[in-house]
């Protein structure tokens, strides 16, 4: 039996923002059916590598394969394969001017012409399967962090997308609702059939439901490979940032704009 | 080179505009957010608009009546106020009382879904922003104003009425027969509407512009309310010159 194709493929990429390079000569593979892990501390282009697979940043250089096609650059062509990519960003992005249930209709609305009583009934079953059936009625401003996450998590979903991208799940949470989420995510990756990429700094809350996991720095990938054997490294990038160590490879002060003096201490 | 940035912003807002009519499709979800957006931007304007045009009936009658009266023409109050209000201080008035009570709330509205991630979600979800958040408001103005416009005239007129009448003295057969004397149906009633749609559209087109491309931040958001309010208030003053040039003989 031949391997099925890889959920996405990224050759050779480049991702500039503001004329500069923010990730640089990244090559990776995402087999299907697995939750990887993105790791790096902030600021190393964690997100940029997210907007470089959903086709919000357009590469300066290499290709971008998601769902096993080139991504395209015509916007409509675009919106069409982001039909088939659920993305739960940091600020959850929920119209605060819809109840949580109504949020979660949006893509279904917008993309379906299932009548309203069956849409009632996926939403029904979509915040059913993220614990908050009974929060269908509240408006975002009445719900809490881990409580807007999940409606977030629910909207996502709500295409059945076989691809999950996670920007920072557990920003801003407290750790049992950071604990809901991670097993949530863990859950619904088994019971879907979904493969999910996680893009976050919270290591010790992802490694125990990643299957594999990669650390980027400095602009580049730094590590791939499992939890277990991430943990066990010894390289300097990756010790320092697991480690948490203010000094090392990975510096730690933003990078200096030119013509902005920096004030001597006195 | 300020020129060159002006005219790089120019072209941006007119492909924006295009991009709102292009992304304009009378779907039922269009329809729904069509009617919660007249709701919230047109009805949620009507007392704002209800006291303007009374106030500028009352201070138009009283102005005019001084000026009249040096004449002996007193009774000309009502062709005065009419055509004023017609012709050039009802559609002007209520688009910049539109813009201070709506325009100001679409450009912090639009501002505060980028800087929550709002757009950024919607445009992930394969659903179209400016179709979603910004063409319902388009329209809505584009509705709402003539029609508020309409209801500034009818109390401006009614204000007038009542001041000219029962505190003036002028008789009330005259100032209603001087009235429908001095304005045309369609030359000055119709050119009213016209206007306000204008006006209106500008004002939505210039606010939404300036909140979608708002800065993501706080600041950002309270930049791009003044600039909504300022630049559409600017537009609508420009663009009424140049209509009444063109559309009044």
């Amino acid at each position: 039996m031949t391997d099925p194709a890889p959920i996405v493929r990224l050759t050779g990429l480049r991702l500039d923002r503001g004329g500069r390079a923010v990730l640089e000569g990244i090559d990776l593979t995402v087999p299907r059916g697995s939750v990887t892990a993105v790791l790096g501390p902030s600021g190393s282009g964690k997100s940029t590598l997210l907007a470089g697979l959903t086709g919000e940043l357009v590469p300066a250089a290499g290709t971008v394969e998601v769902l096993g096609a080139p991504l395209p650059r015509a916007q409509r062509a675009l919106l069409e394969l982001r039909k088939g990519v659920g993305v739960l960003l940091q600020g959850n992005g929920l119209l605060t001017d819809l109840t949580a249930a109504e949020n979660v209709a949006l893509p279904l609305r917008a993309h379906t012409r299932l009548p309203d009583p069956l849409i009632r009934r996926l939403v029904d079953m979509k915040l059913h399967a993220v614990g908050l059936r009974a929060a269908a009625d509240l408006y975002p401003r009445e719900l809490s962090g881990g409580m807007a996450r999940r409606v977030a998590l629910a909207r996502a979903l709500a295409l059945d997308p076989p691809l999950m991208l996670y920007d920072e799940p557990l920003t801003g949470l407290d750790p049992i609702a950071s604990g809901v989420i991670m097993s949530l995510i863990a859950r619904l990756n088994a019971s879907l059939g979904l493969t999910s990429i996680i893009v976050t700094h919270h290591v010790h809350e992802t490694l125990p439901v990643a299957d594999r996991a990669l650390v980027i720095a400095n602009g580049r990938i730094v590590f791939t490979g499992t939890p277990a054997a991430l943990q066990a490294s010894s390289d300097p990038l990756v010790r320092q940032f697991l480690d948490g160590q203010p000094d090392g490879p990975i510096a730690f002060d933003a990078v200096a704009r030119p013509g902005l003096a920096l004030e001597e201490p006195a | 080179m300020p020129f060159v940035a002006a005219t790089r912003s120019l072209g941006r807002a007119g492909l924006f505009s295009l991009s709102v009519l292009r992304a304009s499709r009378p779907t039922r979800d269009f329809f729904a957010e069509l009617v919660r957006e007249i709701y919230k931007i047109g009805a949620r304007s009507l007392p704002i608009i209800a006291v303007g045009g009374a106030f500028v009936g009352l201070s138009v009658t009283l102005l005019g009546y001084r000026a009249l009266e040096t004449y002996g023409a007193a009774n000309q109050i009502s062709a005065l106020v009419g055509l004023g209000l017609y012709r050039e201080l009802a559609p002007v008035l209520t688009a910049l009382l539109f813009i201070g009570r709506a325009g100001s709330s679409i450009a912090a509205e639009l501002g505060l879904m980028r800087a929550t991630d709002q757009i950024t979600a919607l445009g992930l979800m394969a659903i179209d922003p400016v179709a979603k958040a910004v063409a319902p408001r388009f329209w809505a103005a584009l509705v709402s104003v003539p029609l508020l416009t309409a209801l500034f005239c009818s109390l401006a007129i009614s204000a007038s009425y009542f001041e000219a009448v029962h505190v003036i003295g002028i008789e009330a057969g005259s100032f209603w027969q001087v009235l429908k004397d001095a304005v045309d149906f369609r030359e000055d009633f119709c050119v009213a509407f016209i206007k306000a749609a204008v006006f209106g559209g500008t004002a939505a087109l210039v606010a939404s512009y300036v909140g979608y491309h708002a800065e993501p931040t706080i600041e950002g958001t309270s930049v791009a309310t003044t600039r909504a309010v300022v630049n559409a208030s600017l537009l609508v003053l420009m663009f009424n010159f140049v209509l009444s040039a063109f559309l009044f003989r």
